[in-house]
């Protein structure tokens, strides 16, 4: 187990492709760091550059106090699990699960000690004897961790590891991903583009965009207090409203946006303004309300119970609380504070 | 049922083509069973009466043991170098970031359009000098300069198709380059490693030029130019020569036919999702 310090690390592509930025982040020791971005943000080079399997055109990466920067994968000691899961197609699940003890020269019967206990611990003790093809989905993602794991590296990298999985799994395996964590206390980098998936999960949040790190924070104070627009919008489902100043009918800077979560914008019979109903999505608990205000064209949208969801084109009065409202500049995007 | 018809079509063609295909082969078989003298009368397809006599006179009168021997041994040992070499070799060029990739396989792949008659004289004199005339390596050295292009082509293109990530995965397990190739790269492209080593060990099995050259008597003589080598001044003995050619053919079909379990077998197949 140990902390990772990216420093001034950078990856452009020979094609002049602009993959990571410079950027500075330290992972600590038993952390679980979830990175989040847009597809092509540069999340999975940042984990693939921690790995190894990238070389970095800059800047250095320190996994506890070893600057492995110069080290091949195989003398990182980090323990990886694909998007794909990669298991080795021509090995029963008791040799995946051992091929990397074995290549470290473990003996035979701390390997066998060990492949117990993980397969005790991620329920797959049945399935030791079966190839990878014999499989379900969800199957193979226990195996894929099972073989991270059982190493007891410095440190997992997963690669978006349950984007492959059913929805009704994906939330079963999020809780058994932290109960993992909780038991083995293991730093962990996890790459994911779900901004739920990150929420649920992390200790600390670090929102990529563009190759950069726009912000990291953990979960609720990303939610609370967003660095940015883009922050804003990419954390939360459904996105923040961005409003321009003057609409939102507060008094800020010039060139400010007026930024409001869907679920603060409080929608009744009365209230400051009107507006005219779009869209209805019911989602279950609630509906989300696709509006647009009175007077201007700026779409709005809102979260309201679905008790009694108004209808399409129904005209209704919102209200948005000053002390909800969070304000930004307009031509960057950074914070400017909330409004007061 | 519109689509009978097309069917139709399509399972005669088949039919047809491999009809094609098999009736040489049919025939070879069926005229070494012939007598000589009626080889040239009957324009029956079936064989009007049946002897053994070539296949006796191969064995009794030409020693044709020794061809087939010496075949082997050349074929088995060019096979067993080219192989691996070529495996190395290009899983390099599949894999490592290097520079002129694409330029040192077009190279490779010049080296193999040369016609194979103007190096004979040059590969003559070369082995001269190093005393390796009418010997195997004498033979292994040359056919290996032109099967490797071939293998390493082959080999490329399979490498090329494996999943990465299982690769990367071996490597974060801390499996080397090498161990990498041997434990999880070779194993999976086993199919492609397979056909490679068929048609190298086909090559050099089938190769006339090399072998009449650089080869100096009946001891060392391959299967083809053993068979050339039958026609006598005044007649060809076809009958033994084609009773030698459906020997030449046995193991060379007996060698597919044990290979086919392993390239039909989809090993890959629930690698990564599915």
């Amino acid at each position: 187990m140990a902390a990772i310090t990216l420093t001034g690390l950078s990856k452009t592509y020979p094609n002049g492709h602009v993959a990571v930025r410079p950027l500075d982040l330290r992972i600590e020791d038993g952390e679980f760091l979830v990175m989040v971005g847009p597809s092509g943000c540069g999340k999975s080079t940042l984990l693939r550059l921690i790995a190894g399997l990238e070389t970095p055109t800059g800047g250095r990466i320190v996994v506890g106090d070893v600057d492995v920067t110069a080290h091949p994968p195989q003398r990182r000691d980090l323990a990886m699990v694909f998007q794909s899961y990669a298991l080795y197609p021509h090995m029963s699940v008791r040799e995946n699960l051992a091929y990397g003890l074995k290549v470290r020269r473990t003996d035979a019967a701390t390997i066998a000690r060990q492949i117990g206990s993980v397969a005790e611990a991620l329920d797959i003790e049945e399935l030791l004897d079966r190839r990878p093809a014999q499989l379900s989905g969800g199957q193979r993602q226990r195996v894929a961790l099972g073989r991270a794991i059982v190493r007891k590296a410095n440190a997992f990298l997963l690669d978006e590891p349950l984007s492959n999985l059913d929805p009704s799994l994906r939330a079963q395996a999020r809780a058994e991903l932290r109960r993992l964590h909780r038991l083995l206390g293991t730093t962990v980098v996890y790459v994911t583009h779900d901004q739920e998936e990150a929420m649920t999960l992390s200790g600390r949040i670090a929102v990529m965009r563009d190759g950069a790190l726009e912000q990291v924070a953990p979960p609720l104070e990303i939610y609370a207090t967003p660095a940015n627009t883009f922050v804003a919008r990419f954390i939360g489902a459904p996105p923040m409203n961005l409003l321009p100043a003057a609409v939102a009918g507060i008094d800020a800077p010039a060139g400010a946006v007026a930024g409001i979560r869907p679920h603060d914008v409080r929608v009744g019979t009365e209230g400051a303004r009107r507006a005219t109903v779009d869209l209805v999505e019911p989602r279950g608990p609630d509906c989300v309300l696709h509006l647009h205000l009175d007077g201007s064209n700026t779409p709005l949208l809102a979260v309201v119970s679905s008790a009694a969801p108004p209808a399409i084109g129904a005209v209704v009065f919102v209200t948005l609380p000053p002390d909800r409202l969070h304000v930004f500049d307009q031509r960057d995007g950074s914070r400017l504070g909330a409004h007061t | 049922m519109t689509a009978r018809p097309a069917a139709i079509v399509l399972a005669v063609a088949g039919a047809l083509l491999l009809a094609a295909l098999l009736f040489p082969i049919y025939w070879m078989v069926v005229a070494s069973l012939m007598p000589e003298s009626r080889l040239f009368e009957s324009r029956s397809l079936l064989p009007t009466a049946v002897t053994f006599e070539h296949y006796r006179a191969l064995f009794d009168e030409r020693d044709f043991l020794v061809p087939i021997r010496n075949s082997l041994i050349v074929s088995g040992l060019t096979t067993i170098v080219a192989v691996p070499v070529a495996a190395l070799c290009a899983y390099s060029l599949a894999r490592l970031r290097m520079r002129g990739k694409s330029l040192l396989l077009a190279f490779v792949l010049a080296v193999s359009m040369f016609p194979q008659i103007s190096i004979v004289p040059p590969l003559y004199l070369i082995l001269r000098e190093l005393r390796l005339l009418n010997t195997y390596p004498g033979l292994v050295l040359p056919y290996l300069t032109f099967s490797m292009p071939l293998a390493i082509w082959l080999l490329t293109g399979f490498f090329r198709q494996l999943p990465r990530d299982l690769e990367e995965a071996a490597m974060l397990d801390g499996a080397t380059r090498m161990r990498t190739l041997r434990d999880v790269v070779l194993p999976l492209a086993a199919p492609g490693v397979a056909s490679t080593a068929i048609l190298t060990f086909l090559y050099c099995w089938n190769e006339f030029l090399f072998a009449l050259s650089f080869t100096l008597g009946p001891d060392r003589y391959t299967v083809p130019v053993a068979i050339m080598l039958f026609r006598g001044r005044y007649q060809v003995p076809w009958g033994e020569v084609l009773a030698a050619t459906v020997l030449a053919t046995i193991p060379v079909a007996l060698l597919v036919l044990a290979c086919q379990r392993r390239i039909v077998a989809g090993l890959t197949v629930g690698a990564t999702k599915g």
